[in-house]
């Protein structure tokens, strides 16, 4: 988010340094650098596409805070039938 | 008598450990507690300056580790206060004169003699943060509402978990109720959200500690300042009393018309 959209939207920069610091922590508690986190991602992928057809553009992968856990939620789209 | 030890931490040097346990030993000793502070800061000691004690220190926390003094002698009386003690650092050594397992007994024996004992830690997380916390009960982590103290924050719960000190506390200080108030500063909600850790107490931004350093006076003794109250509650707390958080975080209702209106 940016600090224009936070100011737009009538909010102080606290709501950027909150979502700043919520990403920040996601990477500082599993110790992955945004690079490492890439190349899971590339990897995770490689194995998938060997089974089933995954639609490569719409793949979201997040690492979020939910409650008292950690969880990585990933959505792997499959290809559309021709 | 069983005394608890509290060390006071944090990751980020600056955010107020020292001003934390000067207060917080002097209002806990105001509540007719018997009190021992420790300053774990070997090598840049400044807790005595904080309670205007520089003075007095003859023997520090090296020499009694050394066996060079008896505890006693080496515990200086507050000049205020007969239940307040303090053990100082050494100045002119380093962090490894001391040993956790030094540190540990030492803690032990003034548990003893004391209902409280506070250690004052340095900032950081070598040596002298592992000195600081061994045979401590709980931890005490001071944050102030900005990302890398927050983050800091976060990294020394997980040290402190990983070290056997569960379910530490967290005492945010320096809030600025008009940052809040307009959306500029993180609340105490906010947080205590993204630490996920229970919150002891909230100190504001104060101008008198800055001052009540300057004279070596704690804040505490002033009975008018807001921040001093702030750290009168913190040691009540301590001692089992229910004491809701002050409203420092609350949005002023003039604050709140001026942001609705548009002033601000
Ligand atoms: N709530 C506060 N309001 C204003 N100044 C503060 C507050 N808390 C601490 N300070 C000032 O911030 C500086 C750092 O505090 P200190 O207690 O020495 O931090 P630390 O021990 O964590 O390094 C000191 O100059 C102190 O007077
Ligand atoms: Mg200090």
């Amino acid at each position: 988010m940016s600090d224009d959209k936070a100011e737009s939207r009538g909010e102080g920069s606290k709501n950027i340094a909150k979502e700043r610091l919520q990403f920040i922590l996601v990477q500082d508690r599993i110790k992955l650098s945004p690079q490492q986190m890439e190349e899971m991602k590339a990897e995770l992928l490689d194995v998938i596409k060997k089974y089933i057809d995954v639609d490569d553009n719409d793949i979201e992968m997040d690492i979020s805070r939910e409650e008292e856990m950690m969880a990585m939620i990933a959505n792997f789209p499959l290809k559309k039938r021709d | 008598m069983k005394g608890k030890a509290i060390v006071i931490t944090s990751g980020k040097g600056g955010v107020g450990k020292t001003t934390t346990t000067a207060n917080l030993g002097t209002a806990l000793a105001m509540l007719d507690k018997k009190v021992c502070l420790i300053d774990a800061d070997i090598g840049l000691r400044n807790l005595d300056v904080v309670l205007g004690l520089e003075n007095r220190i003859v023997y520090d926390l090296i020499d009694v580790v050394e066996e060079n003094c008896r505890l006693e002698q080496a515990m200086i009386k507050d000049k205020r206060n007969p239940n307040l003690f303090l053990l100082p650092a050494a100045q002119t050594r380093d962090k490894d004169a001391v040993s956790e397992e030094q540190m540990k007994s030492l803690i032990n024996e003034l548990k003893e003699k004391m209902d409280y004992i506070l250690v004052d830690s340095p900032a950081g997380i070598e040596q002298g943060f592992r000195n600081a916390i061994a045979g401590v009960d709980l931890g005490l982590i001071v944050a102030t509402p900005e990302v890398s103290s927050v983050r800091d924050a976060d990294r020394i719960i997980g040290l402190l978990e990983a070290e056997g000190l569960n379910d530490p506390q967290l005492l945010i200080n320096r809030l600025r109720r008009d940052m809040v108030g307009r959306g500029d500063m993180m609340n105490i909600d906010d947080i205590v959200e993204i630490l996920a850790i229970e919150i002891l107490g909230v100190i504001p931004e104060d101008e008198n500690i800055v001052i009540s350093t300057n004279k070596g006076e704690p804040i505490v003794l002033k009975d008018k300042a807001y921040s001093g109250k702030a750290f009168n509650n913190i040691a009540k707390r301590l001692e089992g009393q229910d004491i809701p958080l002050m409203t420092i975080e609350k949005e002023s209702l003039f604050n709140k018309v001026k942001r609705i209106v548009g002033l601000s």
